[in-house]
Formats: structure tokens, C-alpha cells, sequence
């Protein structure tokens, strides 16, 4: 595509300037990174999901080749202070402490209790064989209903309660709605417990530079990652750099402070010399944090004409032995999104955080819309087949209109735009949903073995995290704010500095086009710096949908400043009134004249220069802006998915999947449709495919790549995508954001389908990930009239334990115990 | 210690390396060909795919010294002329690529597989790449991609570039036992 400079960049799919690096090989991952004298870092972990520690001796593994020293818990215990939880969610939450390296007590499986640095990684690991460690097991703790019940093993002794917190909300007459319905659905859902896999692997280099200290690591933030390294540890923030370089992804597994970023910064510190750790796969299955995994009570009553009376939440979540970074607030983000898209007069919300000796649990992909969505899509799609009516239909009755925006929902939150009506009807286009309805009857009605099942999801999601007040309302521990700055440079090309660290999202290409447009500068002109702190000095980072929503709107303000304090020079240098002055296409122009008298470049080298600014005006052409804004931004969409079920091995096969997504106004299409397919396939995979499992003793039995099916290409369909734009209001790019709308909107989409095709059978539920047992077993069950499973919605049980994938034998023994 | 004489992107290199050591370390901290990323420890992400005289090999399943009088090629070295190879091209221009962390392997899959087949249909190009995850992308835009670069390539009459004759590259035994090499049903291309 050829673009003249002044041509507007919005809206443009402009292919990505940071490919050039990515598909050369020309990359900086944390891992990449060769300091002169690293030393290597191994961790020896905990084959235990629950025990005391009675011994550590480190002293064989030091004298081993190559080993330069050892450590235990111990040896820092003065120092390693406790992970950061920033975001207790309530005033009596229990924040258990959280030493980087166990001190007295390992609570999941792969807890570091020891640590040996060495000149290579073969020496470190080898070295680990070394250590004498004597354990006391201690009951282990795994599942949430046992958890919570009288006399419990206890996770925290000293807590005396696995509960963390309990978090409740409610408005409207709760009660009241349930009592005046002519329906009640009332179904348990269960969230699995995923595992994020990032391609690249956590990774962390850490360098002292006299007093101070340079550290590298695979974070999506580094900014807050600064603020909390030096908090936990005692050293001066200002003597510490975080640099997040060419970083592989994230999904929020990398939203988060590790006990190894604190270790390598302390093992730097007492040593000297620059360290590295780099996480093995396995390793990181069983030590970066998890997501989901969550029980779901929902009840939802409505009258006899499908219109939603009130809506009953009540969760437990799995917090997992600590708490993270923002672990409690996952449950919590997703207690605004239950009533979704649709209007009630009544909601009431419980989440109890519960602890397990498993990995922590925290931000996954969504977090915490996703639970929601899937709950909410699912009963709705319940209670239609209860009314015998249309799940689309049913929905079209309860949906907030067109003309009612802006809406303040039954959860508080104000939905700024939308049009579900344009989306849906787009969807139903794309998808020829009248013609899938016939063939799925026709097969029905000759008793094909392969049955057609449609399903659907009409969501929306809060995104563009978020306005610091609510933030702070919510007892998180920062804002929300983004920090921009945009400078020319004296000969005219531009660096822009954006706070908000991209790992794969493409801030680069979008931000240059921004700026491309509000200066009327060529798109190659621009530079995007990020990802360390000594460059990029504020910022709050990547997640949440948040980077052109919030980062992108302070570049949008900074550019504007940029553009007023030329024009101020512009009309000095051009001897006319300021407000005579029009900047358009990168050119000032004296009104009522043709020609264009300053280009915003020359204005930028007689900034520079200095030779003659008006009064009161500084040298130099650059402006700040830290943006907080006012409320979440509101995208949605409809997705549809049609999915063949083989009825006698349970095997699904997506046939089509078509989402139309509305995120407002858009920058660059093909970013947006990137991250649109990314996300699909995150949710289909929670639908179809992923689940953390732990055997009886607490080990993750899915601990490897060959383990935890991640899919494939073979295992996903082309996807047909669309948009339907209907821009936000509350930024002045009009964009919603799009990193999560992908995944949370397809896991109901597909299990709505699988269920949609099984329901001749007597099937309503089928737990997730619906694997090809799950399904056989669902319909067999359905088909002997006993099925706890499959025909009792309320009686799903909870415990991981009886969730066994095909072929984990150590479940398949432990399944009949478990129930 | 075993002495290797091994060519990585067209350059030769004389070394001792440690009998254990895997390919995928010495190209990244020996040689520093750090383009070409670790995903896993159980060889089935695909990141560290390399080809070797030709064929893609995963270089975490393969020792240093099994490269001993081999031909290695990394993403480093697809490059010609200042040109990047067509396959480097059209993932460029499909977006076939978010993060990128999968992207040197996946490229280098692509590669193989169109040298096997250079018209492939979608489904042969999504089971021809099974053995390369992507974390970002949900595959849509590669298969794109690399339905592109095949049509161009045979278009333009490539010849799989950066390949030795085929058939006359390593014999499959030589990248040692597990499986190093795509399995030998797949190779029979020549
Ligand atoms: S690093 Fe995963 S296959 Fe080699
Ligand atoms: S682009 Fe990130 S893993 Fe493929």
C-alpha cells in the first residue's frame, strides 16, 4: 500500500514496523542478553505441595564445579521481604507473608527453598544435587468446598481460615425479583484452572552498577515492577532501572512481581556480578502464575416472557497459596460484568477468595471478565431452552437498546456506546444462522451420528484500565493513568515515549500513526521508546486492554501540546496573531493565505535553535501528557460458532466461527484483527482444550508442553471476523480496545454450541474443557437417565480432582473417591 | 570434548564443545545466534527450529556435536543480498506475527514444508506446522502467510533457496535418536 505523508494514517492497516527485527532474528529477549561475568542462578523447588522444611544444607553444592555460591531462605531472610500483594480487596483480607524463598514452610509444588550460583546453567543445574533438603509433609489442601468447610487442613495455620476474603455487592431488590419470577436457572459452572504459556519463557538479568542496579526481565511492567522491587527489598528506587526488552508475550502471566526478580536483584547485590535465570518450561507450568479457576454458583429468574428479573452470583475462587500481585482483584473486575449486556432489576454478587496449596492464581487473558461472560452466556442460553424460546431472541429482549446509551447498569458501571443491535444482526449475516437452525434440524430429525450445535455470545467486557479513582475505590494499590511524551527532534523526525510496554501488541505501528496523523509527519519519521524506566521514566504499563485506550489517548494530548507550542512559534516566526494561524497536513498557514508559510519540522530546528521564541516560550518542541480517564471503555460483540459433535466418540469440530467485534474506532485493522484471532483461540482452547491438573498429592500432572494441550494450527479454524464500529466517547481517538474480546467472548460461544448440539440428549452442561471423553461421557450418562454430570446442572462437582483429562491415570483411580 | 567443524548462516566454525551440550545453546551463547529462542525442555513448541543442510531440525533436540560437518541454517541467515526470503516477506505483510517469539521457528517450518510441498492446501499447511505452537496469532494470519509465500515462490520460480540439494543433506540418523528430524515419512520429498 503506498501512503503520501499527509494521507491520514487511522484507520490504515500499515504493516508492523517491529517485524523487521522479529522475523530476522534481530531480537532482544531477556534471555538473549550477555552481560561480561554472569553468573547463572538454579532453584531448587519443592517436590511438596505441603510441607515443613526441617533442613536445608547447601554446603556440598558449593564446592561443586563451577559454583560460585549457594543459598537458602534462610540466608535471606533479612533481606527477601514478602511478594507484593497490591490490590487487598477488603479490609479484613488475609495477606499471608510471601518469602521470595521459603524459609519454614513450602505450599505448592515448585516453591523455591534454595539457590545455587554458578558460571554456566549446566553448572547451576547439576549443582542443585547437591543440596541436603529433609521436608515434613503437612496435609495437602486442593479443593475449594473442602477448603472452606469446618475443621479444614489449614493452607496458613496461622490464619486459622482458608478464606481470604469475602467480597459481596448487591443492588435492587435481590429478594424480591426471585420471588415475583415465573422462572428460576439455577446451574454451578466451573472455571478450570489454565496456565498462560507465554512462548517466551520468564527470564531475568540482573546487573549492579555500583550502588544501583539494571534490571532486565520478561515483564509486562516494568514500571510497576521498579516500584515494587524497591519497596519489597529496601532499595532506593532510584537506584534501580527496569528494562522490559523485546518481551514474548504476555496474556497477564507477566503482570506480575516473581520471587526470582527479587532473588536475582539480592543475589546481584551480595555478589557483585551480573545474574541471569531463565525458567524451563516445566518449571514455569509449576511456578508462573495460573488463572481462572473458579466454582460458580449463578441463579437467574425472569418472567414467563424471557425479561430478566434479577440475576445471584456466588463464587469461590482459587487463590492458590499466596496472594499475588493483583490476585484477589480477578474475581472482583469480573463482579461488575455478570449482568453483561443485559438490563435486571435486582443483582446480588459474593466472591469468597480461597487458599489451596497449589501455584498462585492471578491475571489470565480477561481476568475475571472472562468467568463472568462465560457464566452469564451459558444461563442465558439455559434459561431460553427453559422458555422454549430462541437464545437470540431471548436475548434481543434484554439487551440495553441502541438509543439508550449512555447506560448505567444494574452493577453501577455507565456503558458510554454500543449497538448490539448492528453487531448481532451483522453476525447472524456472516454466519447464515437460519440455514445452520435447518440443517442442525434436518440431522437431528434423521438421527445423525454427527449432530450440528450453534451457540452464541453476545458480551461485552470493561477495558482501558481505568480511571485511578475507581481503582482506589476498590482498594487497588495504584492508578490508572498513562504517561506520554512526544519530542521533535531538530531535524524534524520525532520520538514518542509511551509509559505503557508493549510484548507483542504492535505500540510501535499504532502510536506512529497517531502521531503521524496529529503532527502531519511521515509515519517512518516516528520513533516509539518504551520498556525502560531510565527512558520511559512513568507509566503503568500493559494489561487490561488498556494501551490505546488510556496510553494512546496521552499521546494524542501530548501531540496536541506539541502542535500549540508551534503554533505560538509559528506565528512569531511568521510575524502573524496566533490565532491567525491553521496547522493542517504538518504545515502552518497564515489564515486567508494558500500557501503553507511553516512546516511543523522548520518550527522544530528554530525551537532548537533558539535564536528568536516568543516571550515566555522555552527552546526546544516537546510536551508531556499523563492521561487518567473517566470511565472503562465498553467493546462488544456477537460471536457465533457452529460446531459438529460426533455423537459416538464425543470428538467436536469447530465448522464455523464467526465474531463481529465492536471496539470502537480503530487505528490500525490488521492489529486489530490479530488480536481478535489471538484471542478466539485462547477461549476456544479454554472450551476445548486446557487444564491444569493435580494428581491426589498436589503435583501438577500437566506440567509440560506434551502435558497441557496447548492447540496447534490443526487444531483451530479459520475464523470469519468483522467489525462494526461505534466509537467511544469518553476518549478523543474513540477506541475501546480489543486484547481480550477475543477470549472472552468465544468459551461460551463453544461450549453454548457443543451443549446446543447435545441437548436432543438430554444434555446441558458439559464441564471444560469439553474433550472428547467429556462429551462421550456426558451423552452416556444423559443416556442412562443418572448422569450427575450431564443431566443435574446444580451437582457439577467441584473438585479438580474428578476433571481427569483422557489418559491421567492417577485421576482416573482417585475420581470415584472424589465424589 | 568433541571438536565440531560445523557452517551456521554460511560461516565456518572450528569448536570443542561439551559432549552434552545441545545445538540450541551453542548457536545461542557460543556463536551468539540468539535469533533463534528456547520455548521449551520437551521439543514440542517449535521456537528453536533450524535447518540443518536443508531439512528443519529443532535445535533443542540435537546435540552440538551431532552438527559436526553440517550445514545449519537459522533465521539469521535467510536473508540474501539484503533481501529477506520470501517466506520472511509474507509473514510480514499477512501480520502473521504478534510477539514474534515463535516466529524464527515458524518461518523455518514453513520453509520445510514448502520445500515438501509448494502448493499446500490450508489443512496440509495447519498439520504440516503442528509441531510449531504460536501463543499470539491463533494461527489464521500464518496459514495466510504461508499460502502467500508459496504462491509467490512458485510464481517466481524460487527454488527452495538456503537448501542443499535435497537428498544429498544429512542422513536422518545423523541428528541421533528421539526424533530431531520431522519424521522420515515427511522427508521423502526427494
Ligand atoms: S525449544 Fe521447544 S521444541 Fe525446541
Ligand atoms: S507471535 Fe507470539 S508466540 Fe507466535
Amino acid at each position: 500500500m503506498t501512503m503520501t505523508p499527509d494521507a491520514p494514517q487511522l484507520g490504515q492497516a500499515r504493516l508492523r514496523k517491529e517485524d523487521a527485527r522479529l522475523i530476522t532474528g534481530q531480537t532482544t529477549w531477556t534471555d538473549n542478553i550477555q552481560q561480561v561475568g554472569t553468573l547463572h542462578v538454579a532453584f531448587l523447588r519443592s517436590p511438596f505441595a505441603h510441607a515443613r522444611i526441617t533442613n536445608v544444607d547447601v554446603s556440598a553444592a558449593r564446592e561443586q564445579p563451577g559454583v560460585v555460591a549457594a543459598f537458602t531462605g534462610a540466608d535471606f531472610a533479612g533481606e527477601q521481604g514478602s511478594l507484593p500483594c497490591a490490590w487487598p480487596v477488603t479490609d479484613d483480607i488475609v495477606v499471608p507473608d510471601h518469602p521470595p524463598m521459603a524459609v519454614e514452610e513450602v505450599r505448592y509444588v515448585g516453591e523455591a527453598v534454595a539457590c545455587v550460583v554458578a558460571r554456566d546453567a549446566y553448572a547451576a543445574a547439576d549443582a542443585l544435587e547437591a543440596i541436603e533438603v529433609d521436608f515434613d509433609p503437612m496435609p495437602v489442601v486442593l479443593d475449594m468446598e473442602e477448603a472452606v468447610a469446618e475443621g479444614a487442613d489449614l493452607v496458613h495455620a496461622s490464619a486459622g481460615t482458608n478464606k481470604s476474603f469475602t467480597w459481596p455487592f448487591s443492588a435492587g431488590d435481590v429478594e424480591g425479583a426471585f420471588s415475583g419470577a415465573d422462572v428460576v436457572v439455577t446451574r454451578r459452572y466451573r472455571q478450570q484452572r489454565l496456565i498462560p504459556a507465554a512462548m517466551e519463557p520468564r527470564a531475568v538479568v540482573c546487573r549492579p552498577d555500583g550502588d544501583a542496579f539494571t534490571l532486565w526481565s520478561a515483564t509486562q511492567i516494568p514500571h510497576v515492577l521498579r516500584v515494587m522491587l524497591a519497596m519489597t527489598t529496601g532499595i532506593p528506587e532510584h537506584k534501580l532501572r527496569v528494562i522490559a526488552p523485546d518481551v514474548g508475550g504476555g496474556f497477564g502471566s507477566k503482570l506480575q512481581v516473581t520471587a526470582e526478580e527479587v532473588l536475582a536483584l539480592l543475589l546481584a547485590k551480595r555478589l557483585g556480578k551480573p545474574v541471569k535465570w531463565t525458567e524451563s518450561r516445566s518449571e514455569g507450568f509449576q511456578t508462573t502464575h495460573h488463572g481462572r479457576d473458579q466454582i460458580q454458583d449463578v441463579s437467574i429468574a425472569a418472567d414467563s416472557d424471557g425479561r430478566i428479573r434479577g440475576l445471584k452470583v456466588d463464587l469461590l475462587a482459587d487463590m492458590g497459596a499466596y496472594l499475588m500481585l493483583v490476585t484477589p482483584g480477578v474475581p472482583i473486575l469480573g463482579a461488575f460484568m455478570f449482568p453483561a449486556i443485559y438490563k435486571m432489576d435486582a443483582y446480588s454478587f459474593s466472591c469468597t477468595g480461597v487458599f489451596t496449596t497449589k501455584t498462585p492464581t492471578d491475571a489470565y487473558r480477561g481476568a475475571g471478565r472472562p468467568e463472568a461472560t462465560y457464566a452469564i452466556e451459558r444461563i442465558m442460553t439455559e434459561l431460553a431452552h427453559e422458555l422454549n424460546m430462541d437464545p437470540m431472541e431471548l436475548r434481543r429482549r434484554n439487551w440495553i437498546a441502541r438509543e439508550e446509551f449512555p447506560y448505567t447498569t444494574i452493577a453501577g458501571l455507565t456503558y458510554d456506546s454500543g449497538d448490539y443491535e448492528a453487531a448481532t444482526d451483522r453476525a447472524m449475516e456472516l454466519f447464515g444462522y437460519d440455514g445452520l437452525r435447518a440443517e442442525q434440524r434436518a440431522r437431528r430429525d434423521r438421527g445423525d451420528t454427527v449432530q450440528l450445535g450453534i451457540g452464541i455470545s453476545t458480551f461485552t467486557e470493561m477495558c482501558g484500565l481505568a480511571p485511578s479513582r475507581v481503582l482506589g475505590s476498590l482498594s487497588y494499590g495504584a492508578g490508572g493513568w498513562e504517561h506520554a511524551s512526544v519530542r521533535m527532534l531538530p531535524t524534524g523526525k520525532v520520538e514518542v515515549v509511551t509509559g505503557s510496554t508493549p510484548h507483542g501488541q504492535g505500540h510501535e505501528t499504532a502510536w506512529s500513526q497517531i502521531v503521524a496523523d496529529r503532527l502531519g509527519v511521515p509515519f517512518e519519521d516516528v520513533q516509539v521508546l518504551h520498556g525502560d524506566t531510565q527512558v520511559a521514566p512513568k507509566g503503568m504499563d500493559t494489561y487490561g486492554s488498556r494501551s490505546l485506550v488510556v496510553g494512546g489517548t496521552a499521546v494524542v494530548e501530548a501531540c496536541d501540546r506539541v502542535v500549540d507550542k508551534a503554533r505560538r512559534i509559528a506565528a512569531h516566526m511568521l510575524e502573524a496573531a496566533e490565532g491567525d494561524m491553521e496547522f493542517s497536513g504538518g504545515a502552518f498557514t497564515v489564515r486567508g493565505t494558500s500557501q503553507p508559510a511553516a512546516t511543523i519540522q522548520e518550527v522544530a530546528l528554530a525551537a532548537f535553535a533558539a535564536h528568536s521564541l516568543p516571550d515566555g516560550v522555552e527552546p526546544s518542541l516537546d510536551a508531556d501528557s499523563t492521561f487518567d480517564p473517566e470511565n472503562f471503555s465498553y467493546p462488544h460483540g456477537t460471536h457465533l460458532c457452529a460446531v459438529e459433535v460426533d455423537t459416538a466418540t464425543g470428538a467436536v469440530r469447530i465448522r464455523s466461527y464467526v465474531a463481529v467485534d465492536d471496539v470502537g474506532a480503530v487505528v490500525n485493522p490488521l492489529i486489530v484483527e490479530g488480536q481478535v484471532h489471538g484471542g478466539l483461540a485462547q477461549g476456544i482452547a479454554q472450551a476445548l482444550y486446557e487444564e491444569a491438573v493435580h494428581d491426589a498429592d498436589g503435583n501438577l500432572v500437566t506440567s509440560t508442553m506434551a502435558d497441557y494441550l496447548l492447540p496447534s494450527a490443526a487444531d483451530l479454524p479459520d475464523f470469519t471476523t468483522d467489525r462494526t464500529e461505534t466509537p467511544a466517547t469518553t476518549n478523543p481517538l474513540g477506541v475501546k480496545g480489543v486484547g481480550e474480546a477475543g477470549t472472552i467472548a468465544s468459551t461460551p460461544a463453544v461450549v453454548n454450541a457443543v451443549v446446543d448440539a447435545l441437548r436432543p440428549f438430554g444434555v446441558h452442561d458439559v464441564r471444560m474443557p469439553c474433550t472428547p471423553e467429556r462429551v462421550w461421557r456426558a451423552l452416556s450418562e444423559a443416556g442412562s437417565g443418572g448422569g450427575a454430570v450431564a443431566g443435574s446442572p446444580t451437582s457439577l462437582p467441584a473438585d479438580s480432582r474428578a476433571s481427569a483429562p483422557p489418559g491421567a491415570s492417577a485421576y482416573d483411580e482417585d475420581e470415584g473417591g472424589a465424589q | 570434548m568433541p571438536h565440531i567443524r560445523v557452517t551456521v548462516d554460511g560461516v565456518r566454525y572450528d569448536d570443542q564443545v561439551e559432549a552434552r551440550q545441545l545445538l540450541t545453546h551453542y548457536l545461542r551463547e557460543r556463536l551468539g545466534k540468539v535469533g533463534t529462542p528456547i520455548g521449551c525442555d520437551t521439543s514440542n513448541c517449535g521456537a528453536c527450529t533450524v535447518l540443518m543442510d536443508g531439512l528443519s531440525a529443532k535445535s533443542c533436540s540435537v546435540l552440538a556435536a551431532q552438527a559436526d560437518g553440517h550445514d545449519v541454517t537459522t533465521v539469521e541467515g535467510l536473508a540474501s543480498d539484503g533481501e529477506w526470503h520470501p517466506v520472511q516477506r509474507s509473514f510480514h505483510e499477512n501480520h502473521a506475527l504478534q510477539c514474534g517469539y515463535c516466529t524464527p521457528g515458524m518461518i523455518i517450518a514453513t520453509i520445510d514444508l514448502l520445500r515438501e510441498n509448494p502448493d499446500p492446501s490450508d489443512e496440509e499447511i495447519r498439520e504440516g506446522l503442528e509441531g510449531n505452537l504460536c501463543r499470539c496469532t491463533g494461527y489464521a494470519n500464518i496459514v495466510r502467510a504461508v499460502r502467500d509465500a508459496a504462491a509467490q515462490m512458485r510464481a517466481s520460480g524460487t527454488a527452495p533457496r538456503f537448501v542443499s540439494e535435497p537428498g544429498t543433506g544429512v542422513p536422518r540418523q545423523a541428528a541421533g535418536e528421539g526424533e530431531p528430524l520431522r519424521p522420515a515419512a515427511r522427508g521423502g520429498a526427494a
